[in-house]
């Protein structure tokens, strides 16, 4: 970067006026917090609908009041209908992977903290910034007013798959305006997403302060680096599928229908085109979301498990290569969705490979974070407690992976709960564990206050227990056969399992009620919680040398130097058991 | 703190391994001839998890409880890890899991790779929105063409079938139920009228989409009579939920009756 230039990067000032500091803001920081409260927002909606998805599953007949005014359609007397069910399957699904997991794990943190993390006085790109965040908001606005077309939302679930989700009104209800502003919420989502991701990959590899070697940024950067890539990559592909699919409902074109198609006795005018091109597209950028969605989650839990083990991380490299490893394989397993789709049986040989294969960074990362507890002096902050639980869930959501990549045993799991159980546990509630390890531990930083610890702990164990109770069950369900996506239980066999999914629906009641401990001690703590210093958590990282919350450019103007790793803890013969990143301290065996 | 982490896992661990070992929910019996194999390759896939399962639960579990700050001046074991140990870790976890994959995968390539036999009964089998229908051959061994114009549910045509002008079709036979005889090789040739469906039958261990614009085929020898549930597992719109039909499996001899019977329906 010229001199010139980084020169007059340093006289920018807070902006003053509320909608410059709060609404259309530059800082990174603001943005940060923006895309957190969106995920928040959004989390609160799609845990909802899964509360009324639980409930139609074992009381198909419950009267929900209310909900006959959001859609009168789809709840006539407040009763759901078999294909409302399936909206709001559909929007759980959209919601939570979308506006979720790809948003609060790497644009909310990652906004946040990766600048102060490395150094930086903010993102490389601010407007790009500003502009990436209230494109995701327009997708989020574009996604909800499916609620309240006529038709209501779609029924065709977050995957979308043609000829369904193309064809028409004449395919089912919510197929109509509904599947319409779906796609395009999407594809604008898409653009969001690419535009934070190439800020991300910028950031990372230009902004570096003095110091910041490649192997001494923390782990989270690392996660937020690789996952800037892989979302750079796929989103790019999910935007042509959702462009592709678009006009194939609105342009009269054939890209994902065949000829010959009769729906609801109508012969459709379509020919030529192939659902399974759509899959291939679908899913080349849906596996790579699975690691957008946990990587972040996995670089937080490293960085906290080393705070507070109080050691260093066990095998630093190891860490950051198989984050890479998991990066570059995930693009080469996306026909494990696909097994019994009809591709050729042929290429299920080198997806199972690859998909076991990516099942070796992962166990990886597990012995890595079991080393790092290994002879450490463990303090259970509620941050850590989340960390903890997030590698268990990791490792029983990772292990039934293991089943699943295996074509040969697909005909006994596909579309099951097994499934189901699977990817609720690793992508779904890791990942949250994850962003709740992130807020606790970050907290402080942000808000300048503390969050209330004793709270902490009763919102992480009857978390951890609630989720074990929600989603184990399912895996024992799904292997005796037990279908996704059924609203109701109308096949014999299915019928005895009932008991089971009362058990989780309470389980998921219960477990979605004690959510709002998390939601009233951010608030409360965020104007009522006990001050914060700079450093609470005696951490090493860069963003516990600013001020809490740290001013407008991070760093008042300075730029740090660096002089170690980043996760100097316990360090021998030193007095304080830490060493932070910019300490000039020497320490024996520094990289 | 670190001990009630322990306790909670050791029981989150137990209460699992009881579940999948007790077998309290387990797949029905297999009734065809790779179902066998399949379950033996999924106990072989359960019993190795389960290994894993235990140990990183319980070693997570004891380290959180072991290493707990006791607030006694004890020194953290200052380490940033051991190469020897990644690579061993590295080398052990893809020998496992790749050779699992390995092993098993003769079995995908029974079920795909090989061909049906040349005297394999071959059955279409069509989804649409929200039921099965099947057609046979008939005495003649030939499939009449289909024609999407003449396809009309209200008059039972669901293939377009044009059995006034089509020599093929004269004698093809059309049902809702499935009914196949027992020990005989059976090809189905699957399709899809409408949007995507699946085809899956638990107790065959058999399970394939239906792919609208393309015919797939598989093929499976059942070994043992009764009537079983099939179901439709991709999602295809509001009736999803409800789309089922039934396999029959039949003596050779009940089979030709049923076969007759049908006939006699068309």
């Amino acid at each position: 970067m010229p001199e010139a230039h980084a020169e007059t990067a340093h006289q920018h000032h807070a902006p003053t006026k509320f909608i410059w500091k709060y609404i259309f803001s530059l800082d990174h920081k603001v943005i940060g917090k923006q895309y957190y409260f969106l995920a928040l927002f959004s989390v609160v909606v799609g845990m909802i609908l899964s509360w009324l998805m639980r409930i139609h599953l074992v009381w198909p007949n419950a009267k929900l009041y209310g909900l006959d005014l959001l859609s009168p359609a789809g709840a006539p007397g407040g009763v759901m209908t078999p294909e409302y069910y399936l909206s709001l399957m559909t929007l759980h699904g959209t919601i939570m992977i979308f506006f979720v997991l790809t948003t609060a794990p790497q644009s909310g943190f990652g906004n946040y903290f990766l600048p102060i993390q490395i150094g930086a006085e903010d993102m490389a790109f601010p407007r790009l910034n500003m502009l990436s965040f209230w494109t995701t908001f327009v997708a989020l606005m574009v996604l909800l007013s499916t609620f309240f077309v006529t038709d209501g939302p779609p029924i065709s679930g977050w995957t979308g798959y043609p000829p369904l989700s193309a064809v028409g009104s004449s395919a089912g209800p919510g197929e109509g305006l509904g599947q319409t502003l779906w796609v395009i919420s999407i594809a604008i989502f898409c653009i969001g997403s690419l535009l934070g991701a190439l800020n991300f990959i910028a950031t990372t590899l230009d902004l570096r302060t003095k110091g910041m070697k490649l192997m001494r940024l923390p782990l989270t950067c690392w996660a937020w680096f690789v996952t800037a890539v892989l979302g750079l990559l796929s989103f790019a592909v999910l935007f042509g599928a959702c462009a592709l699919l678009l006009l194939d409902r609105v342009g009269g074109t054939s890209f994902f229908i065949p000829g010959g198609l009769i729906v609801s006795d109508k012969i459709m005018p379509h020919s030529g085109g192939s659902p399974l091109l759509y899959q291939h597209l679908f899913w080349f950028f849906g596996h790579p979301e699975v690691y957008i969605a946990i990587l972040p989650g996995m670089g937080v839990t490293s960085h906290i498990i080393s705070c507070f083990a109080r050691k260093p991380i066990f095998g630093y490299r190891a860490m950051a290569y198989s984050l890479m490893a998991i990066g570059f394989l995930s693009f080469t397993v996306w026909g494990h969705h696909m097994f019994l789709s009809g591709m050729s049986p042929y290429s299920a040989f080198s997806f199972s490979l690859f998909t076991m294969a990516i099942g070796v960074p992962s166990a990886i990362k597990t012995f890595n974070w079991l080393g790092t507890l290994w002879g450490g002096k463990i303090r259970f902050t509620s941050a850590m407690l989340f960390s903890i639980g997030f590698v268990s869930l990791f490792v029983t959501g990772g292990l039934s992976g293991i089943f699943l990549a295996q074509p040969q045993l697909d005909p006994m799991l596909h579309a099951t709960y097994f499934v189901v159980a699977h990817f609720h546990m690793v992508m779904g509630v890791a990942a949250i564990f994850g962003m709740f390890a992130g807020t606790y531990f970050w907290f402080p930083k942000m808000f300048g206050r503390m969050m209330n610890e004793t709270w902490g702990k009763v919102h992480f164990w009857t978390t951890f227990i609630g989720v074990y109770c929600v989603f184990m069950p399912m895996h024992f369900i799904g292997v005796e056969g037990a279908i996704r996506r059924y609203s109701t239980w109308t096949d014999n066999y299915l019928i005895p399992m009932i008991p089971v999914h009362e058990f989780m629906t309470i389980a998921a009641l219960f477990t979605g009620a004690v959510q709002f401990i998390f939601l009233i001690n951010v608030f409360w703590s965020m104007f009522k919680g006990e001050k914060a210093t700079d450093n609470p958590w005696k951490g090493t990282s860069l963003e516990w040398t600013v001020p809490s919350p740290p001013p407008f450019d991070n760093f008042a103007g300075k730029h740090p130097v660096v002089y170690h790793g980043p996760y100097e803890y316990g360090v021998p013969g030193k007095d304080k058991d830490y060493v932070m990143q910019d300490s000039p301290e020497k320490i024996e065996d520094d990289e | 703190m670190g001990l009630a982490f322990f306790v909670v896992l050791v029981l989150i661990t137990a209460v699992s391994v009881y579940i999948f070992g007790a077998h309290i929910w387990w797949p029905p019996h297999a009734i065809s001839t790779i179902g066998p194999s399949v379950d033996h390759q999924f106990n072989l896939t359960l019993i190795l998890t389960g290994i894993i399962f235990v140990c990183a639960q319980l070693g997570l579990g004891y380290f959180a409880w072991k290493y707990r700050d006791r607030k006694d001046g004890r020194k953290v074991i200052y380490s940033h890890g051991n190469n020897k140990l990644e690579a061993g870790w590295t080398i052990a976890a893809a020998v496992v899991f790749i050779g699992l994959n390995l092993i098993g995968f003769q079995i995908w390539a029974k079920m795909y790779f090989t061909p049906a036999p040349p005297d394999a009964l071959q059955i279409q089998v069509q989804g649409q929105q929200f039921a099965y229908y099947f057609r046979y051959p008939g005495p003649d061994g030939k499939f009449g063409p289909t024609h999407v114009e003449k396809v009309d549910d209200a008059t039972g045509n669901f293939f377009g079938l044009d059995r006034d002008h089509d020599q093929d079709s004269k004698d093809d036979i059309v049902t809702a139920t499935l009914g196949v005889p027992v020990n005989r090789p059976v090809e189905l040739i699957l399709r899809s009228k409408d949007v995507g469906h699946s085809f899956f039958v638990r107790e065959l261990r058999i399970h394939q989409d239906l792919v609208p614009g393309i015919e797939i085929p598989i093929h499976f020898t059942a070994t043992e009579t009764g009537r079983f549930e099939i179901v439709c597992t991709q999602l295809c719109g509001l009736g999803h939920y409800k789309m089922r039909a039934f396999l029959q499996v039949m003596t050779e001899e009940d089979y030709q009756k049923w076969l007759q019977s049908q006939m006699a329906a068309q």
